[in-house]
C-alpha cells in the first residue's frame, strides 16, 4: 500500500519518517555493553586497590597513598593511550574504561597527541583540556558551591 | 575482601554510567558522564554520603570519577573548616592536585613522546 | 517559466552529447584493502599517514595521486585539461584545495559532503555539453582519521561506538570526463534538493541521508519517465545498512519499487562483521572509490549497462550539532551507461 507521501504536509512526513526511523535504528546490546563495562571498571578499581595497599605498605598516610594511586594510574593510562591501546580497550568497555580516572586522564592525552601537529602551545597544550576542561570546571564550581554552603550554613 | 568490595563498587558505578549512555539519549556523550560523575560525587560528599561508600569499597569508590568528585568537595569543606570562606577557593583543587598534575605532565609528555595510530 | 533546453522535468538534466569517462583512478587505505573490493582499487597504502607527517598531508597526497593517476590513464596532461572540480570534508576543503595548488588546473572546489564526488560528475558534465570544456578532472577524498577529529572525538580517545555508526573510508577517486573518446558515457544527471526529516543523531548519518536520497531518486525516475527496471542497479554512495532500509520504504511511499537493485557503496566496501565498521562505509572517498573502482570495471566487464549512481551527504558540522540544528541531507543522482 502506498500512501502519497509527497502530499503529506511536511510535519506529518517527519513524524511518520521519525517513528521509522526508531524501527529501524539497532537497539544498542545494552547487556553486553553492562557486563563489559562491570567487568572492566571492576577490574581497574582493583587496579587501583592493589596500587594503594602497595603505597600503604611502604608508610604513605591513607591520604598520600590515595594521591600515589591516582598519579600512578594517570601515567598508566597516558601510557596505554600512547601505544594505541586505551581506545581499544574503551571500544569494548564503554563507561567500564570512561568512568575511571583512567578515562579521564585517557580524555586528555587523546586530544593532545592527536594535536601534536598543531604545535606544542595552541595544539598540545590547548587540546590536553577539550575534556577535562569541562570535568575541572563542573567539579572545582560544584566543590565550591558547597562548601561556602557548608560554611555558611553550617559554620564549622 | 576490600578487593571483592572495589570490584563490585567500582564495576557497579560503571554500569551507572553505561545505562545512561545506552538508554538515553545520544547527546549524553561520554564528556557528559565525565562531568556528571564528578559533580554528582561531590554533592554526594557534601551530603555525607560518598564518604560511607570510600570506606565500604575503598579504591571501588575513589578510581571512578565520582571520586574525584569526592575529593574535591571534602578539600573544599576541610579548607572551609581552617581558613574559613577562603578555603572553598584553595581546598579542593590542593586536595586534588595530584590527580591533576599527573594529567597535565603525563599527557604532555605522552602527546610528545607518541604519535596517534588512527 | 522559461525552458532550458538541456532540463527535463523538475530537476534533470539531459546531455545531449554524452560526457565520456575516459580514465578513473582511486587510492584507498589498508582497511579498504582489505575488504571486498580490496582488488578493484589501482593501490592499496598500508600506512595511514602515508609517509607524511600528519593525517591531513596523507589525505591531500592520495587525493594528488589519484587525480596525476587519472590523468595518466588518458594519457593527458594537467594543461590539456579546462576545469579541476574537486572536495573533501576537511574544513574549507583543504585537501582539494592543495591538490589545486600542485595541478594548476583552474579550479572549482566543491563542498557536498559525502555526495561530492556526485556533484563533481553532474557538473562536470554539465561543463561540458553545455560546451565550456573539452575535459574535466573531478575526484573527492576522504580520511578515516581526518573525519574522525573533524566530526566526532580524537582517534585515540576512549569511546564506544553506535551501531548506526558508519566508518569514515580512508581513501581518494578521480575521474576525468570528456567531451569525446571510448568509456562508459554519462547521460543524465538529477541534481538533489536538500531534506531533512528532523533526523539530528551525528551518528545516525544514514537516517539523514535516507530522506534526500530517496527524494532524488523518485524525482529522477519522474522527470526522464523512466521505470526502476531501466537500470541494472541503483547505488546510493553511503546511507549504510539502515539508511539503505529507510530510503528503500521510502521510495517505495512514492510509488516506486527498486529494492531488488538497489545497493550501497558504503556496504559494498567492507566486511562489516569482522571489519567491525557497523552501519557501513561512509566518507566522500566512500562513493568515489567505489565508483571509479568496481563500478567502473562491472561495466567495463559488460555486467552492469545502464547504472543510476546517488552520491549522498549529510550536511552538518559540528557545530551545528551543537547548536542542537537537525541534520539536513542532499543527493545527486547522475545515470551511466556503458557504451
Amino acid at each position: 500500500m502506498t500512501t502519497h507521501w509527497d502530499s503529506l504536509p511536511g510535519e506529518m512526513q517527519k513524524r511518520l519518517y521519525q517513528e521509522l526511523v526508531n524501527q529501524v535504528k539497532p537497539r544498542p546490546p545494552v547487556l553486553r555493553n553492562a557486563g563489559a563495562a562491570f567487568a572492566v571498571g571492576g577490574l581497574i578499581s582493583v587496579l587501583g586497590q592493589l596500587i594503594q595497599n602497595f603505597f600503604l605498605a611502604r608508610g604513605l598516610t591513607l591520604l598520600d597513598a590515595g594521591a600515589a594511586t591516582a598519579a600512578t594510574l594517570v601515567f598508566l593510562a597516558a601510557l596505554s593511550t600512547g601505544l594505541g591501546l586505551y581506545d581499544e580497550l574503551a571500544r569494548f568497555a564503554g563507561a567500564g574504561a570512561i568512568v575511571p580516572i583512567t578515562g579521564f586522564a585517557n580524555s586528555m592525552v587523546a586530544p593532545a597527541m592527536e594535536y601534536r601537529t598543531e604545535g606544542l602551545v595552541l595544539g598540545v597544550g590547548a587540546r590536553l583540556f577539550t575534556v577535562a576542561g569541562p570535568v575541572l570546571v563542573f567539579g572545582i564550581f560544584t566543590a565550591w558551591a558547597v562548601a561556602l554552603l557548608y560554611h555558611f550554613l553550617l559554620r564549622p | 575482601m576490600i578487593f571483592l568490595k572495589a570490584f563490585l563498587v567500582g564495576g557497579l558505578l560503571c554500569v551507572v554510567a553505561q545505562l545512561l549512555m545506552d538508554l538515553t539519549s545520544y547527546k549524553i556523550t561520554p564528556a557528559h558522564i565525565l562531568v556528571g560523575f564528578v559533580a554528582g560525587g561531590a554533592l554526594l560528599s557534601a551530603l555525607g554520603l560518598y564518604q560511607p561508600l570510600v570506606n565500604f569499597a575503598g579504591a571501588g569508590a575513589t578510581v571512578p570519577l565520582t571520586g574525584f568528585g569526592h575529593l574535591l568537595a571534602q578539600g573544599a569543606m576541610e579548607g572551609v573548616r581552617q581558613k574559613g570562606a577562603l578555603g572553598a577557593f584553595t581546598g579542593g583543587v590542593a586536595a586534588t592536585a595530584a590527580g591533576i598534575t599527573a594529567a597535565v605532565v603525563f599527557g604532555y609528555l605522552a602527546a610528545l613522546l607518541f604519535r596517534p595510530r588512527g | 517559466m522559461g525552458i532550458a533546453a538541456k532540463k527535463i522535468g523538475q530537476q534533470t538534466y539531459f546531455f545531449h552529447q554524452p560526457p565520456v569517462i575516459l580514465s578513473t583512478a582511486t587510492i584507498v587505505g589498508p582497511k579498504e584493502g582489505q575488504g571486498p573490493l580490496g582488488h578493484t582499487f589501482d593501490k592499496v597504502v598500508e600506512d595511514p599517514y602515508y609517509g607524511e607527517k600528519s593525517w591531513e598531508k596523507a589525505e591531500q597526497r592520495m587525493l594528488e595521486e589519484a587525480m596525476q593517476k587519472a590523468l595518466q590513464k588518458a594519457n593527458l596532461a594537467p594543461q590539456n585539461v579546462d576545469f579541476l572540480l574537486a572536495g573533501d570534508l576537511l574544513n574549507q576543503i583543504i585537501a582539494a584545495d592543495f591538490t589545486a595548488r600542485v595541478l594548476g588546473i583552474p579550479f572549482l572546489g566543491l563542498y557536498g559532503a559525502c555526495a561530492t564526488m556526485y556533484e563533481g560528475m553532474a557538473l562536470a558534465a554539465m561543463l561540458i555539453d553545455g560546451g565550456f570544456a573539452e575535459y574535466v578532472l573531478l575526484g573527492a577524498s576522504s580520511h578515516f582519521s581526518t573525519a574522525e577529529r573533524q566530526y566526532r572525538y580524537p582517534t585515540e580517545q576512549g569511546v564506544q561506538r553506535p551501531m548506526s555508526a558508519q566508518w569514515t573510508v580512508t581513501g581518494a577517486g578521480a575521474m576525468l570526463l570528456a567531451r569525446q573518446g571510448a568509456g562508459p558515457v554519462v547521460t543524465h544527471a538529477t541534481v538533489g534538493r536538500v531534506v531533512d526529516l528532523g533526523s539530528a543523531d551525528p551518528n545516525d548519518m544514514g537516517a539523514a541521508m535516507a530522506p534526500a536520497a530517496a527524494d532524488t531518486i523518485a524525482r529522477h525516475l519522474e522527470d526522464t519517465g523512466r521505470v526502476p527496471g531501466d537500470y541494472d542497479l541503483f547505488l546510493s554512495g553511503d546511507l549504510g545498512a539502515y539508511g539503505l532500509a529507510l530510503a528503500n520504504k521510502i521510495v517505495e511511499q512514492k510509488g516506486y519499487q527498486i529494492a531488488g537493485h538497489f545497493n550501497d557503496c558504503g556496504l559494498l566496501i567492507y566486511h562489516h562483521q569482522r571489519q567491525d565498521t557497523h552501519a557501513g562505509g561512509s566518507g566522500c572517498a566512500c562513493s568515489a572509490v567505489v565508483t571509479c573502482g568496481y563500478l567502473m570495471q562491472e561495466m567495463a566487464a559488460g555486467r552492469l549497462r545502464r547504472v543510476l549512481g546517488i552520491g549522498t551527504g549529510a550536511l552538518f558540522s559540528k557545530c551545528s550539532s551543537l547548536q542542537g540544528e537537525t541534520i539536513p541531507g542532499i543527493a545527486h543522482a547522475v545515470a551511466i551507461e556503458a557504451r
